[in-house]
């Protein structure tokens, strides 16, 4: 049949569209990887050891529980947090958060920056609450 | 029936066990070789498949006709269900293929009351779940284009926006959902996927004609949705870890990157198995319906002839060659005949007439 040419020429395209990864990738980054960002920690941060939770915990979940903090806050006016060791946080992302990690543009955006995730914090939040600019 | 169903959600499980398992022992072996692996079975399958169709030889034209086909100019021809113009054929395969038109005029027969009249129904439920259900899919697909990308695209992030668009929150002691921002694609491709597959279950005349090979992809999608919403609000995986799995997969440098829950392997191995199952299933209907002879032809069929490609010469034997072989004989049997004997002839006949 002479549809052969249409047929190859939408299976061209198809797999254009399905590699696009792959070229998009070659043309943006030639022959480059794209690690996970390094996050970089202030020294208040690395004096501190550990943040509210474990590291581990705090990769994957630190929404959930920014989540359950402001629910608290808002909600019951509870504003202290209190880890399974014991220690006592003010549940607060301007006082506690922001006071270790006052580098935003180097700690909370370089990650969800890489994996394309935009935080609605910051339509209330200041990013800098002690105005060191 | 009950095998089909059983045996599939059977091999899903496993499956699942196998990544799980995989993901422990031997992560690049799930991470790195089964992704590529499935990739090119993929588009080798897919490729094979297609060029296999192209070869195959369209014997009839057989437009299916849903509408008034072209004729005198007085009566009104149904342009886009009866093309007769290549535009009026792209226009039906763009509604085929994009709002699944013949599906939406499917219909379902039913016997009404003691005296057992037919009607005839609309079956839109399966029309409708069908559509969000491959959108919702689509739309998942597409987004995932954040984890194969670095920089992503303004336009990836706006449709990451746009899916998180309804600000959906749950948040009591045990559940928590609504921070990261749920994606409603999501949620539609399990509802739809679930919908699907119950119609198979409690539609009996349906569940009859439903095999195994319908069941799994469905569990595997269910399956596949399933994880991508558990490690999303549930069990959250590291999502920075994960980017660089893929993004080494995309860029050729392949790195297994600690902090994956197995979770994801699971994932992965779901869409793995989907990958190098497509070519051969069902699913194939993805490219299948871009060549369906009824939908992508031209209504011509009265304009112009179609001959069948395979037709080889036919030896024939006009009437005109019969009639010249055996006139004379024809004439003295007293049979009629298109072209009289030359006159010669006929004065001989005379003659033999007189004596």
């Amino acid at each position: 049949m002479n549809d052969k040419k249409w047929i190859v020429l939408g299976l061209v395209i198809f797999l254009g569209l399905f590699t696009f990864p792959l070229w998009y990738n070659l043309l943006v980054r030639p022959g480059t990887a794209a690690p996970a960002p390094e996050v970089v920690l202030t020294d208040k941060a690395k004096a501190a050891r550990q943040c509210v939770m474990p590291t581990e915990f705090m990769k994957t979940d630190h929404m959930q529980l920014l989540d359950e903090w402001r629910l608290k806050m808002v909600r019951e006016g509870t504003g202290t947090f209190v880890n399974p060791e014991g220690k006592m946080f003010a549940a607060s992302l301007s006082n506690t958060c922001l006071d270790c990690h006052s580098n935003k543009a180097e700690f909370c955006d370089r990650c969800h920056d890489y994996v394309s995730v935009a935080p609605y914090c910051w339509d209330c939040h200041l990013d800098n609450p002690k105005g060191e600019r | 029936m009950n095998q089909f169903y059983l045996s599939s959600l059977l091999a899903v499980f496993v499956l699942a066990l196998i990544a799980w398992l995989g993901a422990l022992g031997l992560p690049w072996l799930f991470g790195i070789v089964l992704p590529y692996l499935a990739v090119l079975i993929f588009i080798v399958g897919v490729v094979r498949r297609i060029v296999g169709w192209s070869r195959s030889p369209v014997p009839f034209a057989i437009p299916t006709t849903a509408g008034q086909q072209k004729t005198m100019p007085w009566i009104q021809q149904a342009k886009i269900d009866n093309p007769s113009t290549t535009i009026g054929v792209v226009a039906r395969m763009a509604l085929e293929i994009l709002t699944f038109r013949s599906l939406f005029r499917n219909t379902r027969m039913k016997m009404n009351g003691e005296e057992g009249r037919i009607s005839y129904h609309l079956e839109v439920f399966l029309w409708l779940f069908a559509l969000a259900f491959h959108y919702a899919f689509l739309t998942t697909l597409v987004r995932h284009l954040r984890f194969f990308l670095e920089p992503v695209p303004w336009c990836i992030q706006m449709l990451g926006t746009l899916d998180g668009f309804m600000k959906i929150e749950i948040l009591y002691n045990p559940i928590q959902v609504g921070l990261p921002g749920v994606y409603l694609s999501g949620i539609v491709l399990l509802a739809a996927v679930i919908f699907l597959f119950l119609r198979r279950l409690f539609v009996a005349n349906v569940r009859y004609i439903s095999l195994a090979s319908d069941y799994f992809p469905l569990f595997l999608i269910m399956g596949i949705a399933f994880t991508g919403i558990l490690m999303r609000y549930f069990i959250k995986a590291d999502v920075a870890a994960i980017k660089e799995l893929t993004m080494g997969l995309v860029t050729f440098s392949p790195s297994v990157p600690a902090g994956i829950s197995p979770l994801f392997y699971i994932h992965l191995f779901f869409v793995c198995v989907l990958l190098a199952y497509f070519p051969y299933s069902k699913l194939m209907h993805m490219g299948g319906i871009f060549l369906s002879p009824t939908r992508n032809m031209r209504t011509n069929t009265r304009e112009a002839r179609h001959v069948n490609p395979w037709n080889y010469p036919v030896k024939v034997h006009t009437y005109e060659a019969y009639e010249d072989e055996f006139r004379e004989k024809m004439v003295e049997a007293g049979l009629p005949v298109e072209k009289m004997p030359a006159p010669a002839e006929a004065a001989a006949t005379e003659e033999e007439e007189k004596e």
